[in-house]
């Protein structure tokens, strides 16, 4: 079965609170300047094979569902 | 004729019943409306406060397809008065009745205090009551209430006086110009994250300045009506 990846990032110009939580706890476990940003990431299992079609209904499942494109960009890849 | 005002409950929602008895308490006619229900026969709706689908994936993303918010968007853009209070802001922000979101406190921690705000508009069906620079102390409890949105919408928001409400004293979640309300462009869809329904009744509430939202909106329902 064909798994198709969805990666939802908050968009660099809106603030991350947990990506800046996590930032300040790695700072004080000794991990240097590391700059965190947090975002989801969505498996898709899909039936059949993955079809520019399939990737475009993904797509628009993405943008419908998956991710606020007011405050959120998202990528869609098929895993090999 | 007594107003009928619909307050949704989803799955998760926990401030239907405080919004259904200030509904009652303001002298209008609540109306149970379940998140599955696909009409509405009522003048009014209320998106109430809670975490509808355990807030999951993203704060009101799920409660926003759900059946009867087809109808409320339906209704809203024939000009029904719809108030969303806390995660009902959130779901009309997910459902663009609203421009921009809401994501996590700056603070990254739950807030709960007695807010103070300042009426920045009273031309909306939810505010006529009150006067403009009105100080008013509402509950506010939140998690996820920081308003955001991109430079264009809040320059428009502020420019067409659609900013309803300020945070006055302390900024408590990292909202954009202080923003703590926000109204479409008619006037007939508001949402913010204090709480009004907490502060209906002296033995309860820091202070009954909530009453003002639900008798707005019956006075505009009176007005047109006759």
């Amino acid at each position: 079965m064909a798994r198709v990846i969805v990666d939802v990032m908050p968009k660099p110009e809106i603030l991350d609170p947990q990506g800046k939580a996590v930032t300040g706890a790695l700072r004080r476990l000794g991990f240097s300047g590391l700059a965190v940003r947090q975002g989801k990431r969505f498996e898709i299992e899909v039936d059949g094979d993955v079809t520019p079609e399939r990737l475009d209904d993904i797509r628009r499942a993405a943008e419908t569902l998956l991710a606020n494109t007011v405050i959120e960009s998202f990528d869609v890849r098929t895993e090999q | 004729m007594t107003a009928r005002i619909g307050v949704v409950t989803f799955p998760g929602s926990l401030d239907d019943s405080d919004a259904s008895r200030a509904v009652r308490l303001a002298g209008a006619e609540p109306v149970s409306l379940w998140h599955a229900s696909d009409s509405l026969d009522v003048d009014a709706v209320i998106l109430p406060g809670g975490f509808s689908y355990g807030d999951y994936l993203r704060c009101g993303a799920i409660a926003r397809f759900s059946p009867v918010m087809g109808e409320v968007i339906r209704e809203a853009a024939k000009g029904m008065p719809v108030l969303g209070i806390c995660n009902g802001f959130q779901v009309l922000c997910e459902a663009h009745l609203l421009p921009g979101a809401l994501i996590r406190n700056d603070r990254r921690t739950f807030v709960c205090r007695d807010q103070k705000l300042r009426v920045e508009s009273v031309d909306t069906v939810w505010t006529l009551e009150y006067q403009t620079g009105d100080e008013i102390v509402i509950a506010l409890k939140n998690g996820e209430g920081n308003f955001q949105a991109d430079a264009e919408t809040v320059k428009r928001l502020e420019g067409e006086n659609r900013v309803v409400f300020r945070y006055l004293d302390v900024n408590p979640n990292g909202s954009i110009n202080d923003i703590a309300g926000i109204t479409n462009e008619r006037g007939n869809v508001v949402g913010l994250m204090p709480h009004p329904e907490h502060n209906v009744e002296a033995l309860a509430g820091a202070s009954v300045d909530g009453l003002g939202f639900f008798t707005s909106v019956q006075r505009f329902l009176a007005a047109t009506v006759s």
